[in-house]
């Protein structure tokens, strides 16, 4: 290898948008079934305060380890933190407000529509946001006449935004008549997955301060499909993304492979700029309007605010090592999911976890933290769906013990000596491992853990083209 | 349960003319999930959300890492596939889950 790919800063940014749960798929369908279950669904919607100030999104964003979790009052949801500032060292998160304007930013084919009040608050706003107020404001000038909103918000084929409170702000309309691929949902997915991509760029550039005309190319990993009829996932949302944010000499392409995505976009991109091919390569995932809302019905069972309401991104700048002291991707401990390898947990694992570090010589014990599908576990166990995260913990430790590395009787601590709780916002392929490298990145330029293992996993089933599960995972080592 | 399984479960015992010679298996990863799937196949959807609400197929219904499944599975076949996840799942909890279920369905 001529360059060690460095890892030089995460970006992860929460935008909270309450009013858009209706429109999340699960939401979606069950409110066409049952209109009057919007009534319910409004009266479970939390206010922006108490979504800023969720421990988990404070981990998300930076201001508290997600291990510091472990030990905060539960359910977190009912234990807002005191200390609760809306940006953090890796991004913030953005008030539904300002994200109709961001939204708008990202449209260049007038597929949205925003009330004109509302595209003027969010300008003014924005004007004032230290990374945004730069962007084409004039963009959010102009807008629709209230009456006339409420009409094109009624109009057949057309798709009514509205805010937390119900109230109408917009409505998107379709990319063509005759395409199922550009219906206004759909596109308004993929507006929403470049918006808060392209945050997430920003906040990369403020925190590593590389010059924006430095970063060479993108690597996109989100899970929406950008095409058209002939076309329907033809993707590159990346340099989309790239354009918004303002990166002129940024190439880039779309990593396709379902929530295990990000973790194969950093291998390649580190694998890019290890061979000379590129200096700044950054990894990108967009959030996910699909996901919003999708476990709504535990949250109406057990009268819990719901708690997916905010659409995450991530962003993750890697460059040559300069000596400056960031972590290094080991490219030489990666492991794959082989299609013969098949799909059960035992050797599943194995591939992901256990030969990729015997390779280098390591023992499942000798890496410090692994970071897994970090699903917050308040929202997967209120839907019926178990604690991710503690199972894959488990899993992990179960494997050591078979494999000779671990005495049975500490299984139960690895979880804690090892992990952390999952808390990350349940947003496909952004919970998939990446946001702990943000806080893995900080702890080892601190000294405090040498080694990490990021595990994704992929459920490539979901597509119907394969019955096979995916995954990918790499070692991430402190400088020497 | 998946509202797509239970119609595919339903389907499956109705092409098979009833219940007899099917046996449903389990891989719920924690109690509460393994009770919830235990009662859809057996007692009926208790979320009333599925094709089987209200359906009482009375499968007999077992988690893959019980003593019974494991004693008519190969050893060698049961190390690989199961063995790392009987250690892991807490097995005692999902157990009396399902042996729960079983006990009402037969009362």
């Amino acid at each position: 290898m001529s360059q060690v790919p460095v890892v030089q800063g995460v970006a992860c940014v929460l935008a909270h948008v309450p009013g858009l749960v209706p429109l999340g798929s699960k939401p979606s369908r069950e409110l066409a079934k049952d209109p009057a279950l919007g009534e319910a669904v409004r009266g479970h919607l939390r206010d922006y305060r108490d979504a800023v100030a969720y421990g988990p999104n404070q981990a998300f964003i930076g201001n508290l380890r997600p291990q510091a979790l472990f030990d905060a009052p539960q359910p977190w949801w009912q234990h807002p933190l005191a200390e609760a500032p809306r940006t953090g060292p890796f991004g913030e998160v953005l008030p539904e407000e300002e994200f109709w304007g961001l939204l708008k930013l990202a449209d260049d084919f007038d597929l949205l529509h925003l009330d004109a009040a509302v595209a003027a608050g969010a300008a003014e706003r924005l004007r004032r946001h230290p990374l945004l107020g730069d962007m084409d404001l004039a963009k959010l000038a102009g807008g629709v006449a209230p009456g006339a909103v409420a009409a094109g918000a009624a109009a057949p084929g057309h798709l009514a935004l509205a805010d937390a409170r119900g109230r109408c702000v917009g409505y998107a309309v379709p990319g063509h008549e005759e395409d199922i691929s550009q219906t206004p949902h759909i596109l308004l997915e993929n507006l929403a997955a470049k918006a808060t991509g392209a945050l997430a760029l920003r906040h990369l550039l403020r925190q590593t301060g590389t010059a924006p005309d430095r970063i060479d190319y993108l690597l996109g990993c989100g899970e929406e499909a950008v095409g058209d009829r002939y076309q329907r996932g033809g993707g590159n949302l990346a340099k989309a993304m790239a354009e918004l944010a303002g990166l002129p000499n940024a190439g880039g392409a779309d990593v396709k492979a379902f929530c295990c995505a990000p973790v194969h976009a950093l291998v390649l991109g580190g694998a890019l700029i290890a061979a000379g091919v590129q200096e700044h390569a950054v990894v990108v995932g967009g959030g996910s309007l699909a996901k919003l809302g999708m476990k709504f019905r535990g949250a109406l069972a057990h009268d819990m605010p719901i708690l997916e309401d905010c659409l995450a991104a991530v962003a993750i700048q890697l460059g040559p090592d300069d000596g400056a002291g960031d972590p290094r991707l080991r490219l030489d401990v990666v492991g794959k999911h082989n299609v013969a390898i098949g799909g059960a947990p035992r050797p599943l694992y194995e591939a992901l976890v256990l030969r990729p570090l015997q390779r280098a010589g390591l023992a499942i014990p000798d890496v410090d933290r692994y970071a897994v599908e970090l699903h917050n576990g308040e929202i997967m166990e209120a839907g019926g769906s178990g604690n991710v995260a503690r199972t894959n913990y488990r899993t992990i430790a179960s494997l050591a013990v078979v494999s000779g590395q671990l005495p049975r009787d500490r299984v139960d601590a690895f979880e804690r000596e090892h992990g952390m709780p999952g808390y990350a916002p349940t947003q496909g392929h952004i919970p998939a491992a990446v946001p702990y490298l943000a806080h893995a990145r900080e702890e080892m330029r601190a000294g405090a853990i040498r080694r990490a293992l990021f595990v994704a996993k992929g459920s490539l089933f979901l597509g119907k083209m394969t019955n096979l599960a995916d995954g990918m995972s790499v070692l991430v080592e402190a400088a020497s | 349960m998946d509202l797509e399984e239970q119609e595919r479960i339903k389907q499956t015992v109705e092409a098979n003319g009833g219940a007899d010679d099917i046996v449903a298996i389990l891989g719920s990863p924690d109690a509460e999930s393994a009770g919830m799937f235990a009662e859809t196949v057996s007692l009926g959807d208790p979320t009333y959300a599925g094709a089987l609400a209200g359906v009482s197929l009375k499968l007999p219904v077992y988690h893959v890492t019980e003593p019974e499944i494991k004693a008519v599975v190969d050893p060698a076949v049961y190390a690989e596939q199961i063995e790392m996840m009987e250690i892991a799942l807490d097995t005692d909890a999902i157990w009396k889950a399902v042996q729960g279920v079983r006990a009402r369905a037969a009362g």
